[in-house]
């Protein structure tokens, strides 16, 4: 087994309402919106690792978390061997060298006055990791390459407004590759573009993490996708963990009613396979005050009781490394 | 007689830069209770076809050339008052895409609805119409009570299932929605889309679904049309047409979309990006993307022929043979 990057234990990032002049007079107790509360994972070198979920459940936190582009609550994020959240902003920096993001809308994360040569050498500029203008220029043109982006000569001067949304996005991954970082969080990369361009940014990095070996978190709604993407797949719901797995585990052998609802209603492309009529009932809770117990038991068509209502499920292994957090099988062991 | 048929339809948008050529010499038709699907990406002009069907296009667009018979009647030389009392929302109706920003924020959900009947029935009285609000939330699943609520205590599935309840609210014949599933989560998706097929089959509505996500439609259509650059490239049964996609560009779209039961496989998209619709490209409007081009391609434009009952075609590949 190829050796752990990210290790995160018992993350939490919970967010302040705020509440105003009047409220805070009024109400003695500050709420929060629990964004993340409480979630352990590992990514290996080289692995690409879905965070799944409906909107609101906590996936984009998660990722800016291990980031450190916020401040986690509680928890410990080790990278490597070392826990980035004891880490002040000096020795941040130098990690930044080694962990970078690519964001959802690539319309937006592209400085619209900088050339594209000069978006993709800022990161090596700012972290001073070129010592000279041409090993720079170097780095520059060789990921662009790697992106695909060809002639590289001409891309480097054009400007974001003469590229599609494809190639934007391929530049914004190009920025994120060009410091041969460990690791990658890619933030629904694709739901911006255009359907017949979604599948040909996955591909190019999934053929970059393999070419660099880079450890992988891919952020998305999309399962269909992930299915094709990752090698394990994580699924969250209300700022939990419900279950995780290698990606088989998850979409052929799910076991948590929230993951199986949730494959249930991704729509198939193909009309001779009719979807069954099993399809749950509401939208997710609010993240200030979530369900008690087992978040999922409000929606959950397999509610077996009281137990689901009061205790909170532990995320637990049912073998195989398949972790599960619900009651239906709790303690004991399942053989799917 | 078909209950719609739209004949060589083209629709330009003039801008500064010169006309914009959205929708190009399209013709289908469809009879009453039959789901139609409106496939293809962003700027394909889906959309554009629904707002020509509804004549309610934006200031600097306009039919061009072609007709438009709803029932035999030719929809684009009707005036705006009898479009207004007697087409529109009676005869064909419109959920707007984006449920979450298509509801005016500052009326309550219940006065909007209400606007649209009056507006569209001019007979009906307020007391009416505020019956047919209960009657409508309750086809929909919106508990009837809270009719009164303004947009912003709807959560997005609410929003959207309202939409649903103002479109349906002067029984139309036919009901177009412009992608009603987007911005929505994938069980709130998969709620809509439900109620969607249960409300076309019990009211027998003539559906046109405008989406991009090609799942979608083969959920809910029988008939499907892909779109490419303004133009319909092909045009048939859905189960044909995924069984055996003729043109390259519906091929390169089905295999765009992956499927969650498949095994894992490399993902394959379309090279290239869709044109500019300012200027697009001679011949068949495909052809710089495309893998199978020819020489002939990048001349002269593919007719639209039929190769089988119902099953239409734009491409030099199939009627080469």
């Amino acid at each position: 087994m190829s050796e752990t990057v990210i290790k995160i234990t018992n993350l939490k990032k919970w967010f302040p309402v705020k509440m105003g002049f009047s409220g805070s007079l009024f109400f003695r107790r500050q709420l929060f919106v629990r964004a993340v509360d409480g979630i352990s994972f590992e990514i290996k070198k080289g692995e690409i690792f879905g965070l799944a979920g409906e909107s609101g459940s906590g996936k984009t936190t998660t990722g800016r978390l291990i980031l450190r582009l916020l401040e986690p609550t509680a928890g410990t994020i080790m990278f490597r061997k070392q826990d980035i959240t004891r880490l002040d902003e000096n020795e941040m920096k130098e990690l930044r060298k080694r962990m970078q993001i690519v964001f959802q809308d690539p319309y937006e994360s592209l400085n619209p006055r900088m050339a594209v040569g000069d978006i993709i050498a800022e990161p090596l500029r700012v972290l001073h990791a070129v010592n000279n203008e041409r090993e720079l220029e170097q780095r520059v043109k060789q990921v662009l390459k790697d992106a695909e982006l060809h002639p590289a000569e001409e891309f480097i001067f054009r400007y974001p407004h003469e590229l599609s949304g494809g190639q934007r996005q391929r530049v914004a991954t190009a920025r994120a590759f060009v410091l041969n970082p460990e690791f990658v969080v890619a933030d629904e990369p694709v739901s911006m573009l255009d359907v017949s361009t979604r599948a040909e940014i996955l591909q190019l990095m999934v053929s970059l993490v393999e070419k660099y070996q880079t450890s992988f978190l891919y952020i998305t709604h999309d399962l269909a996708l992930s299915r094709h993407m990752c090698d394990r797949i994580a699924i969250m719901y209300l700022g939990k963990i419900m279950e995780l797995g290698t990606t088989n585990q998850v979409i052929y052998e799910s076991l948590h009613p929230y993951t199986k609802a949730l494959i249930v209603a991704v729509p198939v492309p193909d009309p001779t396979s009719k979807r069954s009529e099993v399809v749950i009932k509401g939208e997710i809770p609010s993240p200030v005050n979530p369900p008690s117990g087992c978040r999922f038991h409000t929606r959950c068509p397999e509610y077996i009781g009281d137990i689901c209502r009061t205790k909170e499920p532990q995320l637990i292994d049912v073998g195989d490394n398949h972790l599960v957090a619900c009651h239906l099988y709790g303690g004991k062991e399942v053989k799917a | 007689m078909s209950l719609l048929e739209v004949q060589n339809l083209t629709t330009y948008y003039t801008t500064l830069r010169g006309p914009v050529h959205a929708v190009e010499n399209i013709s289908f038709s469809m009879d009453k209770g039959e789901p139609l699907g409106l496939a293809g990406e962003s700027g394909c002009g889906k959309t554009t076809v629904a707002l020509s069907i509804l004549k309610i296009l934006p200031y600097n667009g306009k039919v061009i050339s072609g007709k438009i018979l709803f029932k035999g009647k030719d929809i684009v030389k009707v005036s705006d008052e009898e479009m207004r009392t007697q087409i529109r929302w009676k005869g064909v109706s419109l959920i707007f895409q984006g449920a979450m920003n298509a509801l005016n924020p500052v009326y309550k959900i219940e006065d909007q609805i209400i606007e649209a009947i009056l507006t569209h029935e001019p007979g009906v009285t307020k007391k009416e119409a505020k019956e047919r609000i209960v009657r409508l939330f309750e086809m929909v699943g919106v508990d009837p009570s809270r009719k009164g609520n303004y947009p912003h205590e709807f959560s997005g599935g609410m929003k959207q299932r309202a939409m649903i309840a103002m479109a349906l609210a002067c029984n139309p014949e036919i009901l177009i929605a412009d992608e009603p599933g987007t911005a929505l989560d994938v069980i709130v998706q998969a709620q809509v889309l439900k109620l969607f097929n249960e409300l076309k089959k019990r009211l027998n509505l003539a559906t046109i679904l405008i989406s991009h996500d090609l799942s979608i439609i083969s959920e809910t259509c029988d008939k499907l049309a892909i779109m490419y650059a303004g133009k319909i490239v092909e045009l048939g049964d859905v189960y044909t047409m995924f069984k055996d996609p003729l043109h390259p560009y519906t091929e390169g779209l089905i295999s765009a979309f992956p499927n969650i039961k498949e095994q894992r496989r490399k993902m394959i998209s379309i090279p290239g990006t869709p044109p500019d619709l300012l200027r697009p490209p001679s011949g068949c409007k495909f052809h710089p993307r495309c893998s199978y081009a020819m020489d002939i391609c990048k001349k002269n434009e593919p007719e639209f022929i039929e190769i089988s009952k119902g099953h239409f075609v734009m491409c030099h590949l199939v009627s080469k043979e």
